[in-house]
């Protein structure tokens, strides 16, 4: 078993959230990239289901340092939506239904490592989870794993997000436990 | 199954971490909405305390006015959504 530093096990899936749950209807849901040259890519929630999926299974872990284990996903790579995108940006801003932002490198949502995902353990992700569909980066602590996800905006420059400007670290990695900034 | 789950407690779940801060009860202090322009007291806020920090939102508009994250030796407190605060002082 494998646990990040200052990290616990739990079985259970605790709920975090910044605001009140959102509830997302599909057939008025979106999800938009746009580059830095203002170019956008639109996807609603029919052609999001007809993009093949994959089925990662990956271990959270939430900065407020409880981990989870071997959780079952299915969702689209953040590679089938970007490999149409003529982009040379460097760091992606991820935004939400509600207005929570989070922000990390382009090269983390590239290479298999994040998913648009909409099932949890084989059922429709449910709001509290953030469905209809959540952004999945399992390699940095949960908060960068933006739920009600509903674009996208890839820049030059970085800029932090709603965790970020308050205190917490700009990049997240569990395992060198960047938690605060300065970490 | 509720259509609408919005697990928050009133603003007086920043009573203790904002005393730490301010050293004074800041519960009753009128914070005036960016986003709105309302005013009412720290204690009316919406608080949302199962995230990584306490958010706390404006009971008229729902938008974020408060943000405190308290780390091992640092406090950060984001106030961008609140215009003023009106903190009751003894007078002099
Ligand atoms: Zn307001």
């Amino acid at each position: 078993m494998r646990l990040p530093p200052g990290q616990y096990l739990t079985e259970d899936f605790p709920v975090l959230t910044a605001g009140p749950t959102l509830r997302v209807p599909t057939d008025t849901w979106e999800f938009v990239i746009i580059t830095e040259a203002g170019e956008k890519h639109r996807w609603d929630w029919k052609q999001l289901m007809a993009l093949p999926s994959e089925r990662p299974t990956v271990d959270l872990h939430c900065v407020t340092k409880w981990s989870k284990l071997r959780t079952d996903w299915q969702g689209v790579s953040l590679d089938v939506l970007l490999d149409g995108v003529d982009t040379a940006a460097d760091y992606a801003m991820v935004h939400s239904y509600g207005g929570y932002t989070t922000n990390l490198p382009y090269e983390d949502l590239r290479n298999g490592q994040a998913w648009i995902a909409y099932k949890f353990d084989g059922e429709d992700l449910t709001p509290e989870h953030g469905g209809p569909a959540r952004l999945l980066v399992p390699h940095l602590y949960l908060w960068k794993s933006a739920k009600w996800v509903r674009g996208i905006t890839l820049t030059d420059e970085d800029s932090p997000g709603f965790w970020e400007s308050a205190g917490y670290h700009d990049y997240g990695d569990p395992w060198r436990e960047q938690r605060y900034q300065g970490d | 199954m509720d259509l609408f789950s919005d697990d928050f407690t009133d603003g007086n779940a920043l009573a203790g971490p904002l005393r730490e801060i301010f050293a004074v009860d800041m519960t009753s202090a009128m914070g005036r909405c960016v986003s709105c322009g309302d005013e009412g007291p720290v204690a009316g806020m919406k608080v949302y305390a199962h995230a990584p920090g306490l958010v706390a939102r404006c009971p008229s508009c729902q938008e974020v006015v408060m943000r405190l994250v308290r780390g091992p030796s640092s406090a950060w407190l984001d106030l961008r959504g609140t215009m003023s605060l009106r903190i009751p002082m003894p007078a002099e």
